[in-house]
């Protein structure tokens, strides 16, 4: 086969996108399109599935095979895609509402199985397509169109649900960070199991700077931490400060006054206990920096490859069916 | 087999057909051993027809009414439907198996009774304040009284095994006197016990000698006076094996992959009564089944419906409640217009109802439970062995046609069992499954000139990238349209779709009178009663028409001729109403209503008296 380079705009679709201009959306598409194209994603073999909201809106904008579904369950539809055809490549687009509240019982049982789907959560912190009601993810507090006094019910972090569940590939990324979200959708699309990507959007219309006391450029330095492998964990301005581990604890520390560099976790994503993850998932709710990042990158036995190996198994040892064979089994007796 | 010689040697009557009912504990092994005694009846080429009757709890208290459990077994020499309305024989196990039953049985029927289970407890529990084998209540029958638990004791002494092991035998002990009465063979049951317990050989023993000493009581005590013959019955000619319903749906599944060429897929949560087709599918791995127990039935449904849009045969199956979760995924099979099959065993309702019982309150569901206009293709298997003819059915519509598929059995015939004559593999009609594969010219939403199917296409398939979803699609190219003219245009596409299936399915036929007074219209399990109520009729000299439908929607293209050629319609069915409903509606004709729901079939004589009533 002649390799052939393919380009962003190989992955556009002839669909106008009808998101609201500034809608953090735009970029995510983006930076897929961008890794499908750099990764050389065959369009054919590529299926894009969604839920309802605006997120879901996705496959349209892809010109790829897509299947834009019912509120929540697109990782049922999903699975089914895949179990059917394990070939494909099948990911999921989905947002807070969709995957967590409505859905949040296929999204932990396609993760705990680990069907082989990437999974993308476009968390914006609120309902977008229905105009602004508190999700799942908005904070306690929050005030929206349904809780005009305040949100009273605790939150999900995304990424602790998914850890919860057994997701083999956990990640967190930024709408606005573009480099680190290619860098991370490319990390996803290589996982053979199930991969979970968290990424913070912005909705500026009914959640306008959900984010920003991470992601802005005057106080991202100081409250984001990159999950890197193999690297020590630090952050700030001038990498001054670290994290380090005080009993089952992380605690922040300025490097050089309080402790050394050699003091920091040096981050692996591929430990086995999963116990760092999740103190790292609510990392950001205990005033300190916000992890992004793989969280979690293991290995587990793939479900639809163990269910066709079942398949070839029992044909291996039984034969091919034989469908005549198969009716007359049991007793049966001849009336002449 | 038989080792001592009676005393006096009992006569043997010949006869053309008996009901036997089997009732005791959910723990006695009741289903078990009505089962094997339909397996051999069938093996010496009877006719039967089986109506298992076992409690929603797995082990209700032990000795109590609602912990009764009932296996009736009707086998012939002639060609029968049902399993019969009153029992000529019943086997109590127990007191409170007796209490339930003894009101159905014959006047002057067998009543054998487990006399070990009689103690002051075992009355109490059955809320007996006196004991009825002391009393007038069993004057009407012929009752034969017996300690089954000390017999089996007896005949397994030696064994070693423990008390509970021991008295867990004493059903076969129980088959083995009926096998006796019946004159039936022990050959099979006794093989069948080798392979069961196959592991265990100090059980394959222990139950042997049950079943043996079963029928030896009776050869040597004299207790009964005659012993019946039930004749092979004049069956048409061919190969044939016993199968309940469930278990040819999940055979007819299977068929249909292979006569499509497709790989089936399964996307199921377990629901009683329907959960055996999800066993028997699992078990098929061979034939490249794929089976998925989803989460619940909304995942089970969308799986499906992934599973469809990737070009597999699929299919979800579930009951009544299941079904009422999978609805809104099923508008969005009607919206894509992806060829899925939703098999429904119907169980009494509403809400958990009665879920081991059964009853025909979902064609409704069905046809109209969705939000919007969903119409789609809702089709009923009749009897057990039909379940496969009707699975193959709902296949072909759903793959030919490219719509979703409600298949609807019940209870009643998918535990029910019945001889089924095997179909020849090599005659059955190929499934035309055609993926579109051709980029020029694509358009998702495109159709076939006379059945208004769309392509299918799987992805994978190079040039044919497009994007479907539940939005409104736009006539061909299948983008979201939010055009009034274009919604109305789908809506009415969608069910002229539907409605066009009716050019491809075979017209009604009428049975008896094919003009007159009174047409009978039915659907789905209660076939065999209506058969049987409409041959009781027609002996007696009456003149009645009747249609038995497979398909509900769209419905036969020429029942409105046929209604038009009678004076009175009458639709029996187990709910309130519900088929009646859409006969009057479509057919604009004042149809009367019999209704049942009661968890139970019809009786063949409630249908006849309802038809004598509108002759008259
Ligand atoms: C069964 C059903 N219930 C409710 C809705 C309405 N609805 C559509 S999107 C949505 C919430 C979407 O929020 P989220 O998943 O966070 O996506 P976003 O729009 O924020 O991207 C709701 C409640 C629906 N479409 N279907
Ligand atoms: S409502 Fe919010 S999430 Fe939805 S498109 Fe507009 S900005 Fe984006
Ligand atoms: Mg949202």
């Amino acid at each position: 086969m002649t390799p052939v380079t393919l380009t962003k705009k190989d992955f556009k679709s002839d669909q106008d996108v009808r998101w609201c201009p500034g809608c953090g959306d735009y970029a995510i598409l983006n930076a897929v399109q961008s890794v499908f194209a750099e990764m050389g994603m065959d369009r054919s073999k590529t299926v894009i599935v969604s839920g309802i909201g605006c997120s879901s809106r996705f496959p349209y904008y892809m010109s790829t095979y897509g299947f834009h579904t019912i509120h929540g369950r697109a990782p049922a539809v999903a699975s089914g895609i895949k179990l059917a055809n394990p070939e494909l490549d099948v990911w999921v687009v989905t947002g807070d509402g969709d995957a967590l509240s409505i859905g949040g019982n296929h999204f932990i049982h396609a993760l705990r199985r680990n069907v082989g789907l990437k999974v993308m959560l476009f968390n914006n912190r609120i309902y977008g397509l229905t105009k602004g009601q508190y999700s799942p993810t908005s904070l306690v507090g929050a005030v929206t169109k349904s809780t005009p006094n305040g949100a009273l019910d605790n939150p999900f972090t995304p990424v602790s649900v998914a850890l919860g569940a057994g997701a083999a590939f956990v990640a967190r990324s930024v709408d606005v960070f573009g480099k680190h979200l290619t860098e991370t959708i490319k990390a996803a699309a290589q996982v053979k199991g199930s991969a979970f990507v968290e990424i913070l959007q912005n909705c500026n219309i009914f959640n306008d700077g959900a984010w920003m006391h991470v992601t802005d450029k005057d106080v991202k330095d100081d409250s984001i931490v990159e999950l890197r492998a193999g690297k020590p964990l630090t952050f700030g301005k001038t990498s001054q400060f670290g994290l380090r581990l005080n009993g089952f604890d992380v605690q922040k520390f300025e490097i050089g006054k309080e402790g050394a560099i050699d003091d920091c976790i040096t981050w692996d994503p591929g430990m086995p206990n999963p116990g760092l993850a999740f103190a790292f998932a609510q990392l950001a709710e205990r005033e300190m920096p916000m992890p992004i990042g793989v969280f979690r990158n293991v290995e587990r036995a793939n479900y639809e490859r163990a269910v066709h190996q079942q398949i070839a198994e029992a044909t291996a040892k039984s034969g091919q069916g034989d469908l005549a064979k198969l009716l007359n089994s049991g007793d049966t007796w001849t009336v002449s | 087999m038989s080792t001592g010689t009676s005393p006096t040697a009992p006569k043997t009557e010949v006869v053309e057909e008996v009901v036997i009912r089997f009732a005791g504990d959910s723990g006695d092994g009741m289903q078990l051993t009505g089962s094997q005694f339909t397996t051999t009846s069938a093996l010496v080429g009877n006719d039967l027809a089986t109506f298992p009757d076992y409690p929603a709890e797995i082990r209700a208290p032990a000795g109590t009414i609602p912990g009764v459990s009932a296996f009736q077994v009707r086998f012939a020499s002639n060609d029968i439907h049902t399993p019969g309305d009153a029992p000529d024989a019943l086997i109590a196990m127990n007191p409170a198996a007796l209490k339930v039953n003894i009101k159905e049985i014959k006047k002057g029927g067998l009543v054998i009774v487990n006399t070990g289970n009689f103690g002051a407890i075992d009355l109490t529990k059955a809320n007996y304040t006196y004991n009825p084998l002391e009393s007038h209540d069993l004057d009407a029958f012929q009752v034969v009284q017996a300690d089954l638990n000390k017999l089996t004791k007896e005949a397994l002494a030696g064994l070693g095994l423990d008390t509970k092991a021991t008295l867990r035998c004493k059903n076969f002990f129980a088959l083995g006197m009926t096998y006796w009465i019946y004159s039936r063979p022990m050959e099979p049951t006794l093989e069948w016990m080798k392979s069961q317990f196959k592991k265990r050989p100090e059980l394959v023993e222990a139950n042997q000698r049950a079943l043996k000493a079963g029928w030896n009581w009776c050869d040597i005590t004299g207790v009964f006076q005659s012993r019946y013959e039930v004749p092979p019955a004049k069956l048409t000619p061919g190969k044939y094996r016993n199968v309940m319903g469930n278990q040819a749906t999940a055979l007819g599944l299977v068929a249909a992959a292979r006569l499509s060429g497709l790989q089936l897929f399964l996307g199921s949560y377990p629901i009683t009564p329907a959960s055996d087709v999800l066993h028997d599918l699992s078990k098929f791995k061979n034939f490249g089944v794929v089976t998925f127990q989803a989460e619940d039935e909304i995942a089970a449904a969308c799986a499906t419906i992934g599973a469809a849009y990737a070009g597999n045969l699929a299919v979800t199956t579930t009951s009544g409640p299941g079904l009422a979760l999978k609805g809104e995924a099923i508008g969005l099979a009607v919206m894509t217009e992806l060829p899925v099959v939703i098999v429904d065993v119907q169980r009494g309702g509403p809400s958990t109802g009665l879920p081991t019982k059964t009853e025909q309150a979902d064609l409704l569901q069905a046809v109209y439970g969705r939000n919007s206009e969903a119409p789609l293709c809702v089709i009923a298997a009749k009897s057990p062995s039909d379940c496969f003819d009707a699975a193959l059915e709902a296949c072909r519509i759903a793959v030919e046609h490219m719509t979703p598929v409600i298949l609807l059995t019940d209870g009643y015939i998918a535990n029910g069992a019945e001889p089924w004559l095997l179909p020849d593999v090599a005659k059955l009609k190929p499934i035309n499954a055609k993926f579109r594969t051709e980029p020029t010219d694509f358009l998702p939403y495109s159709r076939n000139p006379e059945t208004l199917a769309r392509p299918w296409v799987k992805p994978g398939t190079p040039g044919l990238e497009h994007r479907i979803g539940g939005i409104e699609k736009a006539d061909g190219t299948g983008n979201v349209s939010y055009d009034p003219a274009n919604h109305e245009f789908m809506c009415r596409t969608r069910a002229e779709k539907v409605e066009r299936i009716a050019n491809f399915i075979p017209e009604a036929e009428v049975k008896g009178a094919q003009s007159g007074k009174l047409l009978v219209i039915s659907w789905g399990g209660t076939h065999g009663s209506i058969a049987s109520a409409i041959e009781k009729c027609e002996a007696a000299g009456k003149k009645v028409g009747w249609v038995h439908l497979r398909h509900l929607n769209p419905m036969p293209r020429n029942l409105g001729e046929i209604i038009k050629r009678f004076d009175k319609v009458l639709v029996p069915e187990l709910n309130l109403g519900q088929l009646v409903r859409l006969v009057r509606e479509r057919y604009v004709v004042p149809a009367i209503a019999l209704n049942k729901v009661q968890g139970r079939p019809f009786m063949t004589s409630e249908l006849v008296t309802a038809i004598e009533k509108e002759l008259a």
